[in-house]
């Protein structure tokens, strides 16, 4: 019987198993933000273990509430940043270099297929676009991750999702995941991973992949995971060329992380997306998943374009082909917030923060912002947001406040027109 | 920061699938560096008719009785910690998340999940006044009291689980081991 990635990657890290089904694995990875690690920091210090297992394999950034809005969020960054100072940490992200951290993390090619993931975050599992496995987990795990480089899972089976067909114009990653959350419900994948395949993935480009994955985690899954191929390495090109010398080579040595033809799947499900139409959410779950159609005319007050989903640069351009020439709707407020400050300077360069600003768009530095209503863009009592993020739970984005998640074309579409509107349809 | 904890006491019913992270605890409050400044906004968003994050009956509850997918949503510890600091340290649903069922044993707390046959009887104990549990974490079983009905639930808990609760954590267990 064939393996699938998962098992491939944790029979290799496996360090220690304490108890029948109980992995603990050893870390290639652990990311840190601001929100999450410095309870585990002030532990840390607290018991006199303020050590680290290896710097160059923790990377760390501020991203949540950037710049900081208060003493409290002051008082955060400062704890991670004089704890990165302190442990010569060399990759520590501050204003101006600093970034979403699912995308900028990435984005630095600190995450190879084969490697082992945590952070204290839960859409970790965006990584897992890498053929990596990434699990979003507590500050306890993080703590233990930090001072021993390991943590315990339950090895996971894997759901096998085949995205079959091909994807019409204007329907994208994001609604593909839409769909498959609600098909699958919030607790469909729960103690399992997402595996996703099939041509319409390998069609794919990593953000894409990345929006695939980021959303595992709202159907309950542990992780998001993409077979790694040419494409990852071209995206990693720039970090692993020295290490082989070819792309070639680099592909041979990656299709060691591929699940085998044989592999045991708790289940397989094929979705074909040829005639998928754009989606959006309803209500508080991210399973409450309809077409766009269906909810056309519903009113928005804000429009939010950003986050670990999609405030990459393809989603930037997909949602400026649709603004460009066109203005906001005087009802509307827009807000985007690329995620890195390559994205940034990239959508510069490209005319799309012009396109974003001349149709009325508010510009934010790279921040996690709105999504969580923790900084900017909070929403009042009884608004409704349409957003590229990931999640609309009750109260996410502000008390009493209304999140419709959709692809960021979809979303510019909703900026033009103020109701929720079918971006094919302008 | 952990320390061992007592399992058990006046529960209080959530019944509610799918209750999230964000509405055990908002995001808004994740700006606090000390467990103990999460006290007063336990449960401040949960939508549930009836319920009153204010109320006495939470305020005295040592437990917690709820349905399916328990604590859903983002992976912030601050949800088992801000049960720990008002003295939950035992929670008994349907499933979990993955994330928030690892956080609560790697605080060296109790999610104790029970098939739904089993949480339709707890709760239905709910009319008959003030439900109390009894936990025996070594003979795995859960002991259900109000209105002078007695209800006895066995329970599965995995040898690891109860090692970081014997341990008082995840980070007392992996430190005595690695």
């Amino acid at each position: 019987m064939g393996k699938t990635i998962a098992e491939k990657i944790f029979a290799a890290h496996l360090r220690d198993e304490p108890f029948e089904g109980t992995r603990v694995l050893s870390l290639d990875r652990v990311l840190c933000h601001e929100i999450t690690t410095p309870v585990a920091i002030a532990d840390l210090v607290w018991r006199e273990k303020d050590r680290v297992f290896d710097r160059n394999k923790i990377k760390a950034v501020i991203d949540h509430v950037t710049p900081s809005k208060d003493s409290k969020t002051a008082l955060q960054a400062k704890i991670l940043r004089d704890w990165a100072r302190r442990h010569e940490i060399p990759d520590f992200f501050d204003i101006g270099h600093n970034g979403v951290c699912h995308a900028i993390f990435p984005e630095k090619g600190f995450i190879c297929p084969g490697f082992t993931v945590i952070m204290g975050d839960s859409h970790t599992c965006t990584h897992g676009a890498f053929g990596a496995f990434a699990a979003g987990v507590g500050t306890t795990d993080l703590e233990v991750g930090i001072l021993k480089g390991v943590c315990a899972f339950r090895e996971p089976a894997t759901i096998r999702i085949n995205v079959n067909g091909r994807l019409p114009q204007g329907v994208v990653a994001k609604d593909v995941i839409l769909h498959v959350i609600g098909q699958l419900g919030v607790n469909g994948a729960t103690d399992r991973i997402l595996e996703f395949r099939g041509p319409v993935v390998d069609g794919m480009s990593m953000e894409a992949r990345m929006t695939l994955c980021n959303m595992a985690i709202e159907a309950g899954g542990t992780c998001g995971v993409c077979m790694p191929d040419m494409v990852t390495v071209d995206y990693l090109w720039p970090f692993i060329e020295e290490e082989f010398g070819t792309k070639e080579a680099a592909l041979a040595d990656y299709s060691q992380w591929v699940s085998d033809d044989d592999a045991n799947y708790d289940r397989v499900l094929d979705f074909d997306v040829s005639n998928l139409a754009p989606q959006v959410t309803f209500d508080f779950k991210p399973d409450c998943v309809k077409p766009v159609a269906e909810m056309a005319g519903t009113r928005i007050d804000q429009v939010y374009i950003g986050t670990c989903t999609n405030g990459r640069i393809e989603d930037l351009r997909e949602a400026a082909a649709v603004l460009k020439g066109k203005k906001v709707a005087d009802s509307v407020r827009g807000i985007v917030s690329p995620a890195t400050p390559k994205i940034f300077n990239q959508a510069l360069k490209e005319g799309i923060i012009e396109i974003f600003m001349d149709a009325g768009f508010c510009v934010t530095n790279p921040t996690c912002g709105a999504c969580l209503g923790m900084s900017n863009g909070v929403l009042a009592e009884g608004e409704a947001c349409a957003s590229t993020s990931n999640r609309n739970f009750n109260g996410r984005m502000g008390k009493g406040g209304m999140v419709h998640l959709m692809s960021p074309a979809t979303a510019a579409a909703c900026a033009i027109t103020g109701v929720i509107t079918d971006a094919r349809t302008l | 920061m952990s320390s061992k904890k007592i399992f058990g006491g006046s529960a209080i019913v959530l019944d509610r699938a799918d209750i999230n992270t964000d509405e055990i605890i908002p995001a808004k409050y994740l700006t606090e560096v000390t467990k103990e400044a999460l006290t007063p906004y336990i449960l401040e968003d949960l939508k549930l008719d009836g319920f009153d994050p204010k109320g006495e009956k939470l305020k005295n509850a040592t437990v917690v009785v709820t349905r399916a997918n328990f604590g859903c949503g983002s992976s912030r510890e601050h949800a088992p910690w801000v049960f720990e600091v008002n003295g939950v340290h035992t929670v008994i649903a349907e499933s979990y998340a993955r994330i928030f069922r690892q956080n609560m044993f790697n605080c060296g707390m109790l999610a104790i999940e029970l098939p739904k046959s089993d949480i339709n009887q707890i709760i239905a104990l709910d009319a008959a006044g003030v439900i109390n549990i009894d936990v025996d974490l070594e003979a795995q079983q859960i002991t259900a009291v109000a209105g002078g009905k007695n209800l006895y639930f066995n329970f599965e808990v995995s040898p690891f689980d109860k090692a970081l609760v014997a341990a008082g954590g995840w980070v007392e267990f992996a430190d005595a081991r690695y």
